[in-house]
């Protein structure tokens, strides 16, 4: 026998040596990817969100959306046949935090922009049954009459782009503005309406 | 590609443990009883002794075999920047497996087996396809995937959203048309008329656009709006409301109303305005969308013109 009794009796040791055998794979398949153009480097073509959009994505964010739809089409015939094409990493740099999701209530959302009308969308976030009866997504009425708060636009800019975000000094000027007095399905028909659009409108 | 230092890191880190690991078993294994015994360990917990058996010989042999499936695994899918032994077929060519690659070869494998079938379906004219029951079937499956989610499982639309099996048609219903619409998409546009008609000449209007399908109105002021009609409305509507099929313009003479035909909604889309938008579907259908779309305009022809 060897002395495995000693980690077992000491709290710290063991915290230690699971945090060691935890991250041992994380080692492996997630550190050398900080350092590859793969992920690091965007797409060509990506741009960050529009001010109207952040607004839109964290309006998706509240709403819970990620919960049930993903935004991440994996390589396999079935899932390019029916969202597009798949998801590569260098298209989600400026996504803080991004959401893939793991777990899919409905559908796939990652190659949602220009699949549907604004007007659909706006009558499905209405209600869903209006336009889909065997749905059973909640409804979000709300969304037509609460409006975007702009006031905390330009700061939530202003933090995207110490991680990051290309947004310039006029995108963060003009954030408020750009935002002033639009409802929040505005904002959010404009966020669903662009994703993926930067591969799929290549 | 990863870099030479990085190459090294993930080798040694997943390599390394795999081995680490068989050392582990064999160290660990040294000590340990070959049989059964009435021996213990010495503990004792709570007044509860452990014998000193050795570990279930199966259970040590999971702990090889995984060990073992590590190294093949890694030989037949690679590691870093080595690609392994394992081929797939992309391109006539036989390559390393990358999750992109086997991608394509699933892709190919399928549109190989395919392809023959879309050949022979282009190759047939709509009005000609319309009666073959195996292609109306592969339509179906590409509308209910594609096009069911706005115009419904039944294709009987819904408000703002054109139904598909009542012969009626914004943009025209020959299969040139429908292929036209679903590859292109429609952008249908009604400008918001009250800052031309004004509040009282939209509700004179209403009452004109009921009159024109025989739905109950008021003469009077039906009569009042005729002439605003054939000024603003008749450019698109034509003078006698039957429509016009080249932009999109519904008949306003018929039953079937788009966006309703109560008051209240043709106050609310003289008032406002309308834009319905088709989307273009030739990018959206991925791979063979020009044969899909065949399949497709002879599904939703067959909708209106089979008995």
């Amino acid at each position: 026998m060897i002395n495995h009794d000693k980690i077992e009796k000491s709290l710290p040791l063991m915290v230690i040596m699971i945090v060691i055998a935890l991250s041992w794979g994380g080692l492996a398949e997630i550190v050398p990817l900080f350092w590859q153009s793969e992920t690091t480097e965007p797409i060509e073509g990506l741009k960050p969100l529009s001010a109207l959009e952040l607004e839109g994505r964290d309006i998706y964010i509240r709403e819970g959306c990620h919960v049930c739809h993903t935004q991440m089409v994996r390589p396999f015939r079935a899932e390019t046949e029916r969202y597009g094409p798949y998801k590569v990493a260098a298209e989600d740099v400026y996504e803080h935090p991004f959401l893939w999701g793991s777990k899919r209530t409905g559908p796939d959302l990652a190659r949602l922009g220009g699949r549907y009308s604004d007007e659909w969308h706006r009558a499905h976030m209405y209600n869903p049954r209006d336009v889909v009866p065997e749905s059973i997504m909640p409804s979000y009425p709300w969304l037509f009459d609460d409006k975007v708060d702009g006031r905390v636009t330009p700061k939530k800019m202003k933090a995207l782009r110490l991680v990051g975000v290309p947004y310039t000094d006029e995108d963060i000027e003009g954030a408020k503005a750009a935002v002033h007095g639009k409802t929040e399905i505005e904002a959010l028909v404009a966020y669903l309406q662009q994703l993926g659009t930067a591969v799929t409108k290549r | 590609m990863l870099s030479t230092f990085w190459q090294i890191w993930v080798t040694v880190i997943v390599v390394g443990s795999m081995i680490g690991c068989g050392l582990l078993i064999t160290y660990t294994s040294r000590g340990m009883k070959k049989d059964e015994t009435t021996e213990t360990t010495g503990h004792t917990y709570d007044g509860i002794e452990e014998f000193d058996n050795p570990l279930p010989r199966w259970w040590v042999f999971m702990f090889w075999g995984t060990i073992i499936f590590g190294f093949l695994y890694i030989g037949m899918y690679g590691l870093g920047n080595f690609k392994g032994f394992l081929k797939l077929e992309v391109d006539g060519e036989q390559v390393s497996w990358t999750s992109e690659n086997q991608w394509k070869a699933e892709v190919q494998a399928f549109d190989a087996k395919i392809a023959p079938l879309y050949e022979k379906y282009s190759a047939i004219p709509v009005e000609e396809l319309v009666h073959d029951e195996e292609a109306l079937m592969s339509g179906q499956r590409l509308y209910k995937s594609n096009c069911s989610v706005c115009h419904g499982t039944s294709a009987k639309g819904a408000k703002g959203f054109p139904n598909l099996t009542d012969n009626d048609w914004l943009y025209g219903g020959t299969p040139a048309a429908i292929k036209q619409t679903i590859s292109y998409g429609r952008q249908g546009v009604m400008p918001a008329q009250e800052s031309i008609l004004g509040a009282e000449g939209v509700t004179d209007m209403v009452h004109y656009v009921r009159s024109l399908s025989g739905l109950s109105h008021e003469e009077e002021r039906a009569e009042n709006a005729e002439a605003n009609f054939k000024t603003y409305c008749a450019v698109c509507h034509a003078q006698d409301g039957t429509g016009n099929q080249l932009v999109g313009a519904p008949n306003l003479t018929d039953e079937v109303w788009l966006y309703g035909g109560s008051s209240k909604e043709i106050e609310f889309t003289l008032k406002h305005g309308r834009s319905g938008n088709m989307p273009a579907h030739k990018d959206i259908l991925g791979s063979n969308a020009d044969a899909k779309i065949h399949l497709l305009t002879t599904y939703v022809y067959s909708l209106s013109n089979k008995e």
